[in-house]
């Protein structure tokens, strides 16, 4: 049962800003796929809900006029894994968009809901981290724009006062052109499941050297983290076994997972080495690098985990 | 012919349509709503209670406390009554309790014009606990001054102890000993309707109870039994059912939900659990541990077994022992050999109770056994089939406890169609040697299952024909169709054995109690082997009198005649005389003679018959990511002739899933500390997936058993017994490392790996 006293739609951003501002108690609710669990839950009393769903402008995917990739906040993971203009230019979104819940969860769910939930586990978030995506919010102040690594504050808690609204990601060229990437969701299930580590590599090579290699994990530490250090010892060294080898190791010290009965803090070390490694050298091999041992079957990093 | 062929579901149209109406679609005018107040702790006392302010809510009708419930304890366990009562079911249970017994507990109920102010009701409620240490492994159940769950059990709910030939002689002269241990893990059926009910009093002031249920009669004795009243002012309807899997084979909600109408004057009151309470609050599967020890000579003859099983139970018993005893029995009537002993205990644990799940303790038994058989194979340098083979038992052998013969066993040709199917020796060779990160595997297990309970328990069936003026036929029975096809398989006899196009007989799929035949109900695998003999009898009967009523019309000798395809023929050529409808109506409406033609049998099956089979597995294994894909998956049964070979491949990929997630993905975890349920709910308990699920292969070996009314054995339960231990063999296959746990979950893999040296630290490769 749902234990919801209020439902207001907002057909503007402008209508949804005053609606909260006029309701300290107000949720916004967008696809709900979060929202209506924790009510089910009991977790949102006699909730009161401002709907954005009627707000067509957040529903956009567009490219804007330097070529920043404008995403609208309500767009629905299936939105994003058939709009053409995301799998040509963010080909890594595409595949963790494609990787959520299941088919009626990416119709219902959107992107921008999956980041202000603020949860660790959101399969956009590592390939958002890897692209530097900057989040403009809409609030009774005005417009800002924020960088995706300062949203997330905390386990559950973004950088979202009350009446903000977040209204579009934004994933500037210089983040994504020339980039292949790779992301790998491992998880209990191929479906219907949440990451028990995600990882999202995004490499940009040349003369099969690493120019610039981008690391993200998510469940991996409390919020989505990038992983500096490794990036920087990737930079400019040759794509093989031992550099692999050499990212797996240091992202294990970037990152800090926490122990749970779902999975071990020392089994999500492992699969955070294992996964940088897999990730990197899927994503490295998708720039159109091909190992000179290609055949030999002791080579690690056959391709992604889950597809 | 009928029997034997893939007819469609007879109930295939309204299912996908969404016409079919399971509980959860019918409402009743002035329906109320049930909610239970749960304990929010494992082991302990209600204190005190304080209901007041739910009571004082705008819209709830009642509120009930265990002050309130009867004061006496019943059991639940979905077995039919026993005259004897040393042998019936642990009564150790009451409506509400103020004993605390597992997270969950049903502490008091609040009956609401709506599930929403029941809720908000539930909340109103405040209870002071005193809180024990929860107790969650047998070892805490068993310790010297250990709390008692149940008062005077010492957390025991039975052991038993059976000893066949001198073991410990047997033992001394077999050429090697070995011993392990094995685990199994708590899982839950996860039928995709949860349990749900809704109980009023009827016209005759009879409470009637419609419900998701395996055994509508024998949960009506139950209900009975409960409130105290005597069994025939309970009545128990049984419309449209989404899978029981053996959870449904208990009353779970029925007592309270009958309760709670009366303390409404009668109002329907609906109680439906949600998934999650259908987690902690209905049954689950025993966890058990066994260790098994045995002799085997040079040439691998199996000289001396003994088996322990230690059973996790729960916090009500349910069906407690049996589950564990049965366990005991196909250890037994799998291998041969010339001296077994087999003992098992059963404790009272503050988990979710366990009870009946498909297999019934054989899923647990048989991944220890198999995995066991795989490692002494291994240890005495024999193949694993060839060990197996040597040691199965054979047609004509019999149970010497039970008295059950072998009149039919296909588990040497399943073994070698499995053997074929999967192309074991030429993958064998294919396999050695492998390095690398990724490495495949080759697995199987054999398992044995009975055909119903007999001689352990009564198997009753009732059926019940009559003839339209028409010709055409319904058919009634008291066994319940919950998803496995029944009523089309009891449809397909009926219309063989009296001689009509499928399509000329009906069957009425709601059992009520009142109007349905006596029937045991669907479990144990038995409806199909006992409930089809009951049809085929009511439909020989209808044979009869319509022949016998053609001799009347025609004077032809009814030896002459038969009925084929609707009509009624001479024998000897097949010539058409009549159409069995011209009877039909005569029948119905000669001036002199009309008498319609009608059949009312019970049937009691005390025979048995044993279907045996394997699965044979290829894997794959990630071993630094711990996964396990399974390549190629064959499930073979010998469960005699197959009734309709659509629907029983449909129950073998069914079960072939369950034992899949057995293998690798499901368990139910409890916080060490608190007893609180960790995954109760279907994103943290893993339960596959289509995208999880691999191309499942199907074979079937048919001899014709002689005790069934159509050469048929069980089928129900057998496919999800032995895709677990085949995994973990294919894994030791893979790997060289043993499981000996359930489930093979990916941490748990890579952990071994790691100690076992597998997962390379520094590949220098890219």
């Amino acid at each position: 049962m749902y234990d919801i006293s209020k439902y207001e739609d907002a057909h503007t951003v402008e209508e949804a800003i005053a609606l909260l501002q006029a309701n300290p108690r107000a949720v916004v609710i967008s696809g709900g796929s979060d929202v209506l669990i924790k009510i089910r839950e009991g977790k949102l009393p006699a909730a009161e809900l401002v709907s954005i769903r009627g707000i067509e402008e957040l529903k956009e995917i567009k490219l804007e006029g330097d070529e920043t990739v404008a995403i609208g906040a309500a767009a629905t993971f299936t939105q994003l894994t058939r709009h053409p203009l995301i799998s040509r230019r963010l080909p890594l979104l595409t595949e963790a968009a494609g990787l959520v819940g299941g088919p009626q969860i990416r119709n219902m769910g959107t992107i921008g809901g999956n980041v202000c939930n603020g949860a660790t586990s959101a399969d956009c978030a590592a390939p958002l981290f890897a692209f530097n995506a900057r989040l403009r919010i809409q609030g009774p102040e005005g417009i800002r724009t924020v960088a995706i690594q300062d949203f997330y504050q905390g386990p559950g808690k973004v950088a979202l006062g009350h009446g903000d609204i977040l209204t579009a990601i934004l994933i500037a060229r210089e983040d994504y052109s020339g980039f292949s990437g790779c992301y790998i969701k491992y998880a209990m299930r191929n479906a219907m499941d949440i990451a028990t580590l995600g990882c999202a590599a995004a490499v940009r090579l040349r003369d099969s050297r690493v120019e610039e290699l981008r690391l993200a994990f998510s469940v991996a530490a409390p919020t989505p983290v990038r992983c500096p250090q490794t990036e920087e010892l990737a930079k400019g060294r040759t794509v093989d076994g031992i550099l692999l080898a050499d990212i797996g190791r240091a992202a294990v010290s970037e990152v800090q997972p926490r122990d749970s009965w779902r999975a071990s803090r020392e089994f999500r070390l492992h699969l955070a080495e294992e996964l940088s490694k897999q990730a990197v050298a899927e994503a490295c091999r998708r720039a159109g690098h091909e190992s000179d041992r290609e055949s030999d079957e002791e080579g690690d990093g056959e391709g992604g985990a889950e597809k | 012919m009928s029997v034997g062929k893939s007819i469609p579901r007879v109930d295939g149209l309204v299912k996908v349509t969404g016409k079919a109406q399971y509980v959860d679609d019918i409402f009743e005018k002035d329906m109320l709503y049930a909610k239970v107040f749960r304990s929010a702790i494992a082991n302990g006392w209600v204190k005190s209670i304080d209901t007041a302010a739910a009571r004082a809510l705008p819209g709830v009708a009642a509120v009930v406390t265990y002050e309130d419930v009867p004061e006496h304890s019943f059991a639940t366990a979905g077995h039919p009554y026993n005259l004897d009562p040393a042998r019936r079911d642990v009564a150790d249970r009451r409506l509400l309790n103020r004993r605390v017994r597992l997270y969950g507990d049903e502490i008091a109920a609040v009956v609401a014009v709506d599930e929403f102010t029941a809720e908000k009701a539930l909340s109103l409620i405040s209870v002071e606990y005193e809180e024990y240490p929860p107790v969650l492994t047998a070892e805490d159940a068993l310790r010297e001054g250990a709390a008692e769950i149940h008062k005077g059990t010492k957390n025991i709910i039975a052991s038993t102890n059976y000893r066949l030939g001198d073991v410990e002689e047997a033992f001394a002269r077999s050429d090697y000993v070995f011993e392990d241990s094995y685990s199994t893990s708590t899982v839950q059926h996860c039928a995709m309707e949860n349990h749900t009910a809704y109980a009023y009093i009827d016209n005759n002031g009879k409470i009637a109870v419609v419900t998701s249920t395996q055994i509508p009669h024998i949960a009506r004795r139950i209900v009975g039994e409960a409130l105290g009243i005597p069994w025939g002012r309970v009545r128990v309807i049984k419309p449209y059912v989404g899978g029981g899997f053996g959870s449904k084979q208990d009353a779970v909600v029925e007592p309270l939900a009958a309760f709670l109408t009366t303390r409404v004057q009668g109002r329907p009151v609906r109680l439906q659990l949600t998934r999650e309470e259908t987690f902690i609050a209905s049954r689950v599967r025993h966890a058990i541990s066994f260790t098994f020890r045995t002799g085997v000579s040079k040439e691998g003859a199996l000289i001396a077994r003994r088996g322990k099983a230690v059973s996790l139970n729960g916090g009500y018993a349910s069906h407690g022992h049996s589950i564990a005893a049965n366990g005991g029995n196909k250890y037994r009537q799998i291998y041969d050999q010339q001296a077994i002993q087999y003992e098992a205990l059963t404790v009272y644990t503050n988990m979710p109770s366990a009870g009946a799940m498909r297999g019934y303790g054989i899923p647990q038994m048989t991944f220890a056994l198999e995995c066991h058989m795989e490692d002494v194979a291994r240890e005495i340098g024999m193949d694993p089939i060839e060990f197996r083979l040597k040691n199965i038992v054979r047609q004509g052998w019999v149970d010497p406890l039970t008295g059950i013969r072998v009149n039919t066993s296909g588990l040497a040709e399943c073994m070698a169609k499995g053997k074929e199917l999967i192309q074991w020796d030429a993958k064998k060779k294919e396999l050695e040697n492998q390095t690398g990160p990724k490495r495949r595997g080759l697995g199987m297990a054999n398992f044995v299952y009975a055909s119903g309970t007999h001689p352990i328990g009564l198997e009753i069936a009732g059926a019940r024909i009559i003839m339209n003026e028409d010709g055409s036929v319904q058919v009634q029975v008291g066994a319940t169709e919950i998803g496995q096809g029944s009523d089309t398989v009891f449809c397909q006899m009926a219309a063989e054995t009296i001689g009509l196009p499928t399509d000329r007989v009906f069957i009425v799929t709601e059992q009520d109690t009142d109007v349905s035949p006596v029937d045991l109900g669907s479990y144990a695998s038995r409806q199909t082997y006992v409930t089809g003999m009951a049809v085929k009898k009511a439909a020989e009967e209808i044979k009869a009198k319509t022949l016998d009523y053609a001799r009347f019309m025609t004077d032809i000798p009814v030896g002459a005649m038969d009925i084929a395809d609707g009509w009624i023929v001479y024998r000897h050529d097949g010539e058409r005389i009549m159409t069995v409808a011209e009877v039909a109506l005569n029948s119905w409406y000669n001036p002199a003679a009309a008498a319609p033609i009608t059949a009312d049998v019970t049937h009691n099956a005390r025979v048995n018959a044993l279907a045996f089979g394997c699965t044979f597995v290829e894997v794959e294994v990630d071993l630094p990511l711990g996964k396990v894909e399974v390549r190629e998956i064959y499930n073979i049964h010998d469960s005699g002739k197959v009734m309709n070979p659509k629907l029983a491949a449909g129950q073998v990929r069914g079960g072939v899933s369950m034992g899949l997630g057995y293998a690798l993905y499901e368990q139910m975890l409890f916080d060490p500390k608190t007893g609180k349920p960790l995954n109760a709910n279907l994103l943290d308990y893993k339960l596959m997936t289509a995208m999880d699920t691999p191309e499942i292969g199907v074979e079937f070996i048919e001899p014709f058993e002689p005790s069934a009314p159509y050469g048929n054995k069980a089928l129900g339960e057998p496919p999800a017994i032995t895709p677990a231990p085949a995994i973990r063999n294919a894994i030791l296959a893979a790997t060289g490392v043993k499981f000996n746990q359930l489930p093979m979950t990916p941490q748990r893999l890579v952990e071994k790996f790691k100690a076992a040296g597998l997962i390379r630290k520094n590949p220098k490769d890219f």
